[in-house]
């Protein structure tokens, strides 16, 4: 086991270069989670458009692997429907419950295929998810208030 | 410097510690730098454990058999022996406790103060030295307040008359900060809080492993410390506080062995220690510990002292030599201990203990339960390097080598 699995170069271009980052409006929930053992922190934002995700916005502060995570989940899932993206979250979710020991499945994930290292270091399973649990919460909240006329999570 | 510049026989000496020999995995030898966290244990703490059970194992106190009373013997030695250790007056004031923040929290709750009293900590407390006293002071209708820092990691001690006032009951403040290294001037801050007549209350969790403690000459009311930062097992803790302060309060928790007489309309108490050490107590823990006090008396600890500060001065030269990396914490070894916190340019801590840690390198990583204190320096989280007695300086320039190519890694 070397780092090299840990640390593909995906991740390391998400982190130098992270994709859709930054607070935007409009939005219908805003959550802050952080995760206490290590300082990662984010601030995300879901914008619903009826049954679609129009917009993932977050600010956020920690390691590559949770700033890579963030980058890629809005990648996956803008503009995605919340089935869709509640599928997509579950396929993410197994791959980083795997200890190592999960093929991924590339048409659902995409880039995030590239954590399938970070499920063999279980300190690590808690960086990768960190944006995941936010993006849930965030979405519950918007489906809840109605704001996006969704059901979610 | 090379060891033998050292007071100790460092070589000889950390083959008492079969751990530090392995590797993390082939070809890679562990370098831990880990100790604030946890220390590891001589051969003859584990052996001293494993004698106790194989040979002696029976309940303390109340037993007429031998066994009985050999572990109730090995139980109360080992209270002697930390009495000594730390030069307690008498063995009655060695409370065993489960760890320093179960000591605190017992001081949390049988030190007097109520509704509209004030206690005092500081802002680089352990969370086990702050989070007890938010409980108390909320249950209690006190109010608690804390003591600032400087930009260098110092107490700021232009804060004393503000903070302690005739208002506070209590001051419990940390001796050598888990996160900065700082050792702070318990004089200064005890002579202040018994100018208004308030107990004074130290964590003593990072300095009692590294430096000789004497509990007559610090001036101080209560000191909680714990076993496995000394070279001891984990599980055991220490509260020592003088005889009549024992006497004095209240019990903390109920049961077995703290009771005097018991009827079914209540309770009288045990003598101190007894008084706060309800039910079975850790008794191999207890033997673990004399014997890690027995193995660090041996070396000295004006030794071990001398060498912890000499390989901090080494650390420190090393670590500022390093572009990007910024100590958070005293800048020099003076009124300074070997926890050192660092951040590094643009690379979050988590990433630099996970490349560390593939070359065998043992660090911590996060808020170290000081999360107060990361916020008042700006920074999240931070990686610590920390020696014990058995540090050498070929493992600080393994730490050195290693955040070379963490940095490498990253810039890549």
């Amino acid at each position: 086991m070397s780092t090299d699995s840990l640390y593909q170069e995906i991740i390391l271009d998400h982190y130098k270069n992270p994709h859709h980052k930054g607070l935007r409006d409009p939005y219908d929930a805003q959550v802050h989670h952080l995760n206490p053992t290590c300082g990662d922190e984010i601030t995300l934002r879901v914008h619903l458009d009826g049954e679609t995700i129009a917009d993932v916005s977050y600010d956020s502060e920690g390691c590559s692997i949770s700033q890579a995570s963030a980058s890629v989940l809005t990648d996956l899932l803008i503009g995605k429907t919340l089935d869709q993206a509640e599928a997509t979250y579950d396929e993410f979710l197994r791959l980083m419950q795997s200890k190592g020991q999960l093929e991924p499945d590339e048409e659902v994930l995409e880039d995030a295929i590239a954590f399938a290292g970070v499920s063999r270091y279980p300190a690590r399973v808690k960086c990768a998810l960190l944006a995941w649990m936010a993006w849930r919460d965030a979405t519950s909240q918007a489906a809840a208030t109605g704001s996006g006329g969704g059901s979610a999570a | 410097m090379s060891l033998e510049a050292l007071p100790l026989d460092v070589g000889r000496l950390r083959k008492d510690f079969p751990i530090l020999d392995r590797e993390v995995r082939p070809g890679v030898p562990l370098v831990y730098l880990d100790n604030a966290a946890t220390s590891q244990k001589p051969t003859q703490v584990l052996d001293a454990m494993r004698d106790y059970y194989e040979q002696h194992n029976a309940n303390v106190h109340r037993g007429i058999h031998t066994l009985a009373e050999e572990a109730t013997a090995l139980y109360e030695g080992a209270r002697e022996k930390v009495a000594r250790f730390i030069n307690a007056s008498s063995p009655a004031e060695v409370v065993f406790t489960k760890n320093s923040s179960e000591a605190l929290n017992l001081l949390a709750h049988v030190l007097p103060f109520g509704a509209g009293d004030e206690v005092v900590v500081t802002e680089m407390e352990h969370h086990s030295n702050l989070v007890p006293w938010q409980l108390a002071t909320q249950r209690a209708g006190a109010t608690l307040k804390w003591i600032g820092l400087t930009d260098d990691g110092r107490l700021d001690l232009d804060d004393l008359d503000r903070v302690i006032t005739p208002r506070t009951k209590v001051v419990s403040f940390v001796h050598q900060s888990n996160l900065l290294g700082t050792v702070n001037p318990v004089d200064v801050v005890a002579a202040k809080a018994r100018s208004v007549g308030a107990a004074v209350v130290l964590d003593a969790s990072q300095s009692v492993p590294h430096m000789g403690v004497d509990v007559q000459a610090l001036g101080v009311d209560a000191i909680a410390f714990t076993g496995h930062k000394m070279l001891g097992p984990t599980g055991i803790g220490v509260l020592w506080a003088p005889l009549a302060k024992l006497d004095e309060w209240p019990p903390f928790l109920g049961g077995g062995e703290m009771i005097d007489e018991v009827t079914m309309a209540g309770s009288t108490w045990a003598v101190p220690p007894h008084k706060f050490e309800a039910g079975t107590p850790m008794i191999a823990e207890a033997v673990g510990l004399g014997a890690a006090v027995d193995y660090l008396t041996d070396i000295g600890m004006a030794n071990v002292r001398e060498h912890e500060h000499g390989l901090t001065s080494y650390a420190l030269d090393a670590l500022h030599r390093v572009d990007g990396l910024r100590i958070i914490g005293p800048a020099t070894a003076e009124d300074r201990g070997g926890a050192i916190s660092f951040a590094l340019d643009g690379i979050h801590p988590h990433d630099v203990g996970q490349l560390l840690d593939e070359h065998g390198v043992a660090v911590r990583v996060g808020h170290h339960c000081a999360r107060p204190a990361c916020l008042r320096y700006g920074v999240p989280a931070t990686t610590r390097a920390s020696v014990h007695v058995y540090t050498t300086t070929d493992e600080l320039d393994r730490l050195v080598e290693g955040l070379d190519r963490v940095k490498s890694y990253f810039k890549r």
